[in-house]
């Protein structure tokens, strides 16, 4: 909409997505320019690659490019008809004439309005359409991505490209490329007929443009470093209210309202200083175009006045001159101004564009094998042959593991944190690739089977269950996207969530927020057993959750882990006493490998590490420790 | 507080009265800046009319026959400074404008926000309980926005217009009545399209902010709960999910661009559209000689000077609408009430044993909801009471009424002999350390996270607290040691290492009576060995209040309480409660007696 008097307002910029700008900037504090933010615009290989993009368009592209042309050309030959008729009305009564100049600038005004509403429609599809696919392809890249692109990346950053960047890579190839080549296409059309009415005015007239265009170079290196201050300042002052109203429990009982306010204060200062010093220099543009604009418009009246006292300018045409130019200058000032102003928007974009990039260049680290198995009907048996596995480079963190489970077993894993218990089960759903080895299931290669076959018959259960918003019923089935409801029901039975289901207000229609929040922690944990059980599953895996619940609920959840565990491989990492006593077989680990396995009466027998850390664990702290570790003279 | 009836647009203005010379400043300069703007066509005219002084004879079937030049360059001179002269000033009140307007609105946005975020500090729990952090940060960021482009732009620009129209009017009548006519015919006409279609996609826009956030929702949920998706294989679902959100917003998106696609030609058009028709109606009349070429001229600028601020009449209705809602929701936080304010004539409390008390307590958030029912405890002095109870069970409750973060419905909470409602809340505050369960710390050193409570400790006050809460050996392992960053709520560092730091905090703070919310996420056997150690530390010689999760704070208290519905339903040491085979001894069956088990199985038999 050209409305650059908004330019200080930063804060609408990212809208949502601006909160996590702080968390880009490392620790958010505004120690230096945020260079990340200034892109090149001279990169030409991100602009060849940002070009194919517009294709599916082109056609639409060119109609739109011929009508910008129609409109300038309607909007700037506006002044010449105008200039040329005046000389007319001058010369002579010839309402004949008038009239005809008088029906041209109503049917340019009704051209313009055609090849316009041509350019904003097709212009505003385009952009539209744009973005909807870039946003889709950028969503469906990620969805390939692996979890170790996970494991490194904030969320919050990783939204941000889907957000605020595919958003200003797409302003920068429509809007961005279309206003500037409008306004060059304008500019050319306006020169044209300045000239085409006389050279010298022209000359006279365009001879202040250098200066203004000297001048917006200047100014835009310092309003860009201007505006990317107002941007930090703006995201500390709202991550600050972020940090307070969500901390406001520590702040109120430790008091620290006044040195808090006192904080904030200065932030907010901050804020307003640096936005204040960004529209002084927004405010410096308008008096400087103001200013040449009218020295070229003095020099049109002077020389006029010189041509027609020196006798070499027809004195009809003196004030129809006057007009036109003063015309034309009025509106070649506003695209030059654009087009500098454009610059900075699209060097930001650029730096967006350069982001976006960044994500769709990453490879998924596990794709599917060449004419991958479909893994159909599975019986149960997963065999760990010697794997070796790491996530970072010559760290390892299984070595030489090796293990195998009968169909229908449960195998506990136990060991302290940093044991490797979690990669075992992340490797079984090939969520990550393995260095070293081969896993199987039902003697077949995980690497060569169809990933989505194995995850069929495959569920898994997470320490800390993560729930969709959205109703109940939908959760549940998110384990099988053609679970009838009737189904859900049993499984929630099954399970012991559908006494707790059945007393909400909308039973499985209750509508979940973000994350489940509106559950409590116990009761999340049922409703992802019912997600998984319900997935019929072979083969079972399971980090059991450490959070406290309720009486209740515990003693429910001890139940539904034996419904979600009988008759599957079960792998589970274990926390609770009677789980591990349950299990088939207990896999002790430490530092990436098997140190014991074995029934808990055979380990127990054993003596050896995992007796030790088996009263370690379940033994309350203090028990052990205080005599032994503290009190040595103490005995028992 | 006054004004909460006045229209909210008031109420707004209302808040720039300390800043009534600036604006007064504005809209001077506004003034000053439409006389210059309105001065230039004058002058223009007077060059073409003055300046060239062309005299033209002209024959019986109208053509001309002849043309008298009598100009002179003095006079083009003259007018060439005054133009000159006009911009020039023109500049400087322009400028001054943007810039008084942008330091009002600026200035106000200011006062809004230190003005929220102390209201906010000062709401008691019963507020934060019920808003949400996504809510109050749209009224704290994009509806301050509004608030400043309605006092900072809207305002002053409308004044401006209506002066700029006014003026500009009033001097085309003076030059031709009927051209005039022609040119004024199309002001409101565009005035009223683009503020009807501005009110008019509104709606349309507050649901693509909508759309917007309902697709970072998606996105975010998709992003967190990757293993899910991963784990299921549901990517397509998730997809589908996202392209319908996608497609939805690519309709309503699209829906503004059609409005867009004929509103903006519409204007454009009518603008060339008055020119065109006001030359061909000023044409005649210099035909007829009604009119003077100049005149044509300055009709022409006006027409050029009138477009923009005409056409902006429309962003300035939508930034009134927003004011309007933007205004409604800030009132609202400011407006909210805090359930827990000093009494009037409250004085400092003054604990110097600890004994607390909690006189047949009852509370509710609501008057038909009760969360406590005639819970009566007393500890004496550097006893340790500890909470047991189900989830809801009113444990947490009991502890919040003790700094005052709720105020009891009925009975009374006193220390030393004070009931907590006729202190200060500060002092009471002062006197009381809270270690929560969520431990919440901030983005800053860890330092300054020990001392968040205690600005001014020292840095050796920091280290000894830190012994104290068994974390400093941890801090000194960190390549930063004290000035290791804390990320957001503390995330680089692991439950048992956070709380160790929530303690050391409140030691620092050294009060009397404390709470301690005991965390329930599990931790290996040497953190839990320390937290223990370092709570004893915290504990010594102070009455404690433990929402207990372990076996050993339980059996180590003086007294045992526990919980069900919000009612106290027994009470005493754990050998006693044991036996007496209540709730309590279920809770120990289901909960503690893993450790209890293994101790067994570690004790010599």
């Amino acid at each position: 909409m050209g409305m650059w008097h908004g330019g200080t307002s930063a804060a609408g910029w990212g809208g949502r997505g601006s909160w996590d700008s702080v968390g880009r900037g490392g620790r958010g504090r505004a120690d230096g320019w945020d260079y990340e933010e200034l892109g090149n615009l001279y990169d030409w290989a991100l602009m060849k690659r940002l070009l194919p993009y517009l294709a599916p368009y082109k056609g639409r592209v060119a109609l739109v490019l011929i009508a910008m042309v129609g409109t300038a050309l309607a909007q700037y030959s506006q002044p010449f008809i105008i200039g040329k008729g005046l000389e007319t009305a001058i010369r002579s009564n010839d309402l004949g004439a008038l009239n005809t100049v008088g029906i041209t600038l109503v049917g340019l005004a009704i051209f313009a309005w055609i090849t316009q509403v041509v350019v904003q429609l097709l212009s505003g599809w385009i952009a539209q359409k744009l973005l909807y696919h870039l946003r889709n392809d950028v969503f469906a890249h990620m969805q390939k991505l692996s979890l170790s692109f996970y494991d490194a990346e904030e969320v919050g950053r990783v939204m941000s490209r889907l957000t605020s960047d595919v958003t200003v890579m797409q302003e920068l190839l429509t809007s961005g490329m279309l206003n500037v080549l409008t306004d060059i296409a304008g500019l050319v059309i306006v020169v044209a007929f300045m000239f085409l009415l006389d050279a010298q005015l022209a000359v006279v007239s365009l001879s202040t443009v250098p200066i203004l265009v000297l001048f917006m170079a200047i100014w835009q290196r310092y309003a860009q470093r201007a505006f990317i201050r107002v941007r930090l300042a703006i995201a500390q002052v709202n991550s600050n209210i972020n940090q307070n109203v969500s901390g406001i429990r520590v702040v109120q009982s430790m008091r620290r309202e006044d040195v808090n306010l006192k904080e904030f204060g200065q932030l907010n200062e901050e804020n307003r200083q640096s936005n204040l010093y960004a529209m002084r220099l927004q405010a410096s543009v308008m008096p400087m175009v103001e200013i040449l604009s009218t020295i070229s418009t003095v020099l049109v009246v002077v020389f006029i006045g010189i041509r027609l006292f020196n006798g070499t300018l027809d004195p009809s045409s003196a004030a129809a001159f006057a007009l036109a130019f003063v015309l034309f200058i009025q509106r070649f000032f506003t695209p030059i101004r654009d087009i500098v102003l454009q610059y900075t928007m699209l060097q930001r974009a650029m730096a967006g564009a350069h982001r976006v990039f960044e994500v769709l260049d990453t490879k998924p680290e596990i794709v599917d094998a060449e004419d991958p198995i479909e893994l159909g009907d599975v019986e149960g048996r997963v065999d760990f042959n010697h794997v070796n596995f790491e996530y970072l480079t010559d760290v390892p963190v299984l070595r030489d593991f090796d293990l195998h489970v009968a169909p229908g077993e449960t195998v506990a894993l136990v060991g302290h944190t940093g044991a490797g218990k979690t990669s075992v089960t992340a490797l079984i759903n090939r969520s990550y690739e393995i260095q070293g080895g081969t896993i199987e299931i039902d003697g077949k290669d995980l690497t060569k089977l169809v990933r989505k076959s194995l995850t069929r018959r495959m569920s898994v259960v997470l320490q800390e269950p993560y729930l969709f918003s959205g109703p109940i019923a939908e959760n549940i089935r998110y384990g099988r996207l053609d679970a009838t409801r009737e189904e859900i029901e049993q499984v929630a039975e099954a399970v012991g969530a559908s006494e707790f289901i059945e007393r909400l207000p909308d039973g499985y229609d209750a509508e979940l927020k973000e994350g489940g929040k509106n559950l409590s922690i116990g009761q999340r944990q049922l409703i992802a057993f019912a997600r998984a059980v319900v997935a019929e599953p072979r083969i079972i895996i399971l980090d059991e959750a450490t959070a406290h619940v309720d009486t209740q609920t515990e003693r429910i959840i001890q139940r539904a882990l034996k419904v979600v565990l009988a008759n599957r491989t079960s792998f589970v990492i274990a926390h609770r006493l009677s789980t591990i006593r349950d299990a088939d077989r207990i896999v002790m680990m430490r530092n990436g490998e098997i140190v014991e396995i074995g029934t808990h009466d055979e380990l127990m027998a054993n003596e050896d590490v995992y007796a030790d850390f088996y009263r370690m664990t379940f033994t309350s702290h203090g028990d052990v420790a205080d005599e032994v570790m503290f009190d040595p003279t103490a005995t028992t | 507080m006054t004004g909460r009836n006045m229209p909210i647009h008031l109420r707004l203005l209302g808040h720039a009265w300390p800043y009534r010379w600036l604006l007064l400043l504005t809209l001077a300069a506004t003034a000053a800046t439409t006389a210059m703007q309105v001065a230039t066509p004058q002058l223009l005219k007077f060059a073409v009319d003055t300046g060239f002084d062309i005299t033209n004879t002209y024959n019986e079937s109208g053509e001309i026959i002849d043309s008298v030049v009598d100009g002179n360059m003095g006079t083009l001179a003259l007018v060439s400074v005054l133009l000159l002269a006009a911009a020039a000033l023109r500049g400087v009140f322009t400028y001054g404008q943007s810039y008084l307007g942008e330091k009002m609105g600026q200035s106000i946005a200011y006062d809004f926000r230190n003005q929220i975020f102390d209201h906010l500090q000062h709401l008691s729990y019963a507020y934060h309980d019920n808003s949400e952090i996504g809510q109050i940060m749209s009224r704290a960021t994009q509806d301050v926005e509004g608030v400043r482009m309605f006092v900072g732009m809207a305002v002053v620009r409308l004044l401006s217009i209506v002066a700029l129209v006014g003026v500009s009017a009033a001097f085309m009548l003076s030059l031709n009545v009927k051209v005039a006519l022609v040119a004024l015919a199309f002001m409101p006409v565009i005035a009223i399209q683009s503020g009807a279609v501005s009110l008019w996609m509104r709606p349309m826009w507050l649901k693509v902010q909508d759309l917007h956030g309902q697709i970072s929702t998606v996105l975010q949920e998709n992003l967190t709960g990757m293993r899910v998706v991963k784990a299921f294989s549901r990517e397509e679902h998730e997809q589908e999910k996202f392209d319908k959100k996608a497609q939805e917003l690519f309709d309503v998106s699209f829906r503004t661009t059609l409005i867009q696609a004929w509103n903006n030609p519409t204007m454009l058009s009518l603008w060339l559209l008055s020119m065109g028709l006001v030359f061909w109606v000023g044409a005649r009349e210099i035909n007829a000689g009604n009119m003077t070429p100049g005149d044509m001229v300055a009709f022409q600028v006006y027409l050029t000077l009138l477009q923009m601020p005409v056409r902006m009449l429309g962003f300035i209705v939508n930034m009134f609408a927003r004011a309007h809602s933007a205004g409604e929701r800030i009132f609202e936080i400011l407006d909210a009430e805090s359930a827990v304010v000093d009494a009037p004539g409250a004085k400092p409390i003054d604990v110097t044993r600890g004994e607390v008390e909690f006189d047949d307590v009852s509370f509710g958030y609501d008057a038909a909801t009760s969360v406590l029912q005639d819970v009566t405890i007393h500890a004496q002095p550097g006893e340790m009471i500890a909470l047991l109870g189900p989830t809801g069970s009113g444990k947490s409750t009991v502890v919040n009424l003790l700094p005052r973060f709720y105020d009891v419905t009925t009975g009374a909470v006193r220390i030393d002999g004070q009931d907590v409602r006729d202190a200060t809340i500060d002092s009471l505050r002062e006197a009381i350390g809270i270690v929560q369960q969520d431990v919440f710390l901030f983005p800053a050193t860890i330092r300054d996270n020990i001392r968040y409570g205690h600005p001014e400790a020292t840095d050796e006050e920091v280290e000894v607290a830190a012994k104290a809460a068994r974390i400093h050996d941890f801090i000194e392992s960190m390549p930063d040691k004290y000035e290791t960053w804390v990320g957001e709520r503390g995330s680089t560092l692991s439950g048992g290492q956070r709380q160790r730091v929530a303690i050391a905090r409140t030691i620092l703070l050294n009060p009397r009576v404390l709470v301690f919310d005991d965390s329930t996420s599990s931790v290996d056997m040497r953190t839990e060995f320390l937290i223990q150690e370092a709570l004893n530390n915290l504990m010594e010689g102070r009455t404690t209040f433990v929402i207990a999760q372990r076996l050993r704070t339980v059996q180590q208290a003086d007294q045992i309480i526990v919980l069900h519905d919000g009612m106290i339903v027994e009470r005493g040491k754990h050998d006693v409660l044991l036996e007496a085979g209540g709730l309590y001894r279920e809770i120990y069956d289901l909960e503690l007696r893993d450790q209890e088990e293994a101790r067994a199985a570690v004790e010599p038999s």
